[in-house]
């Protein structure tokens, strides 16, 4: 049976399409994909994304923790501070990928995706150093994304300046937004400026309508996962289950800047070590033909099947379709043409750069 | 709360068709373009293929999916309609008017729907 998000009323109330995923009932879409995508890229659109997994991370081991249970160093990491990270099993695929945020030296917050979430904590508890206490929360967070070009504006109507996070990839906890009491990262997964804010069950429908009509004049509106699946795809964000599994390694899907070979010793560094150099690599294709290309579509150099895709879709801002694939790394060249099997017919598409999208700043 | 025009045949599979002059006239409906959502690529068939009843003819994408479109007859690809490869969001904003492919020589139909028929089978799958 699936779960509700504090948001669910909302979204029936509002003409959102309900569907599972992850074990929630989520809006698919409200008005239409290619609007919503449209608007984030141009305006602002507000994502219910409470179905994500919180867990903290407390104690003088805290640290020391996380340091051997992830991928990345979170040795002198600044407070306020938001750092991507992979987590590893020991023969180097991943178990998931998630953020790190630090609000204390003893006071870290993790957040992982929805579908891993009770893996990750099984995980997290059986590879858990001394001092360090842990726990799930994620049943009392509410958190939704506010994305896109005016999101700054927006939440600057509900905010008092110096409680906005001002970089990249910085939090601030314990902020007002609009009076309640919550956590807002300047972090997001749709390749525009934008928010993540969480809070508790109780205030969520109080955030969700209060964003909306701060944000109704600066043209937001609410968007479903279909919007949120092809902003990511065209910023080229990875996904659990598509771009990285328990098969892929970090290396091989592109995701170095997570890993820290350097330090001294992790879950999954043996297992890398032992994997070698990747063999293959990600890549992005943009179709050639006329078509559509989708996930788990076999690649083809001439006879040789050569990868498959790992994500796919139409672009609405391109108006074509691009993807991503994991692919034999002697033909990851920007350029190379390759063919791509799509229901029994052979569509060319071209390697090109990754990110397809990125935002001017 | 979907459009069923009376003067239409349907299927289970969600397409209409009708009868005219002599050609049979195929698209989807209402409903089906409702649940694909923006459609952004219709893979139609050449003119002279033979298409069958009940058997896939095209399949359209959508930002979300790809759907097979099944042929309510069987015969001949008279006619494909051109403005829908250049332009596929017309499947979205007129369903009933955005056609498909018209079909010649037709040999037989699978058994098709009233208007009212149709509406029930759609409320019965919702």
């Amino acid at each position: 049976m699936e779960l509700k998000t504090p948001l669910y009323e909302a979204h029936v109330k509002a003409g959102g399409r309900i569907v599972p995923f992850a074990g929630y009932l989520l809006p698919v879409q409200y008005e239409g994909v290619i609007a919503e995508h449209l608007a984030v890229r141009e305006k602002a659109g507000l994502f219910d994304v409470s179905h994500m997994g919180e867990i903290t991370f407390k104690g003088k081991g805290a640290l020391a923790s996380l340091n051997h249970i992830l991928t990345n160093d979170f040795t002198n990491m600044p407070l306020g501070k938001v750092r991507y990270s992979i987590m590893c099993y020991e023969d180097g695929g991943v178990v998931d990928d998630l953020l790190v945020y630090k609000f204390g030296e003893e006071d870290y917050y993790v957040v992982v995706n929805a579908s891993n979430r009770h893996k990750d904590f099984e995980f997290m508890k059986a590879h858990l150093l001394e001092d360090t206490e842990i726990e799930d929360i994620s049943d009392s967070v509410a958190q939704v994304a506010l994305q896109g070009p005016n999101a700054r504006k927006i939440i600057g109507k509900l905010m008092k300046e110096e409680d906005i996070p001002e970089k990249y990839y910085t939090a601030k906890r314990d902020v007002l937004v609009g009076g309640i009491n919550c956590l807002v990262s300047y972090t997001g997964y749709t390749g525009e400026a934008g928010y993540e804010i969480y809070t508790a069950n109780e205030n969520a429908e109080k955030l969700w309508d209060m964003l909306l009509e701060a944000g109704k004049d600066e043209g937001l509106i609410p968007c479903g996962l279909g919007a949120r699946d092809t902003l990511r795809l065209e910023a080229s964000m990875p996904l659990y289950g598509h771009e990285m599994d328990e098969t892929i390694s970090p290396l091989e899907t592109g995701l170095d800047f997570g890993v820290k070979m350097s330090k001294e010793e992790f879950v999954g560094k043996k297992g890398l070590e032992e994997r070698g150099e990747p063999k293959i690599c990600r890549v992005g294709l943009k179709i050639i033909d006329k078509g559509v290309l989708r996930e788990h579509q076999d690649i083809y150099v001439g006879d040789d099947k050569i990868g498959h895709t790992t994500s796919g879709t139409f672009s609405p801002l391109f108006k074509t379709s691009i993807a991503m694939a994991l692919i034999d790394k002697k033909y990851s060249d920007i350029g190379t043409v390759v063919e791509v099997d799509v229901r029994g017919r052979r569509l060319k598409a071209e390697v090109v750069e990754m990110p397809f999208y990125k935002r001017e700043r | 709360m979907f459009k069923n025009p009376e003067e239409l045949k349907y299927t289970k599979t969600h397409e209409w068709v009708k009868e005219e002059d002599g050609l049979y006239v195929v698209g989807l409906t209402d409903f089906a373009q409702d649940a694909l959502g923006d459609i952004v690529f219709v893979n139609l068939p050449g003119v002279g293929d033979e298409v069958t009843a009940s058997k896939a003819f095209s399949d359209v994408e959508s930002v979300k999916a790809v759907s097979d479109v099944f042929s309510p007859v069987s015969g001949k690809v008279a006619e494909v309609n051109e403005a829908i490869v250049d332009d596929p969001a017309l499947v979205n904003n007129d369903c009933y008017g955005a056609w498909l492919i018209k079909v010649s020589d037709v040999t037989g139909t699978e058994d098709l729907l009233d208007a009212k028929a149709y509406e029930e089978f759609c409320a019965s799958e919702a």
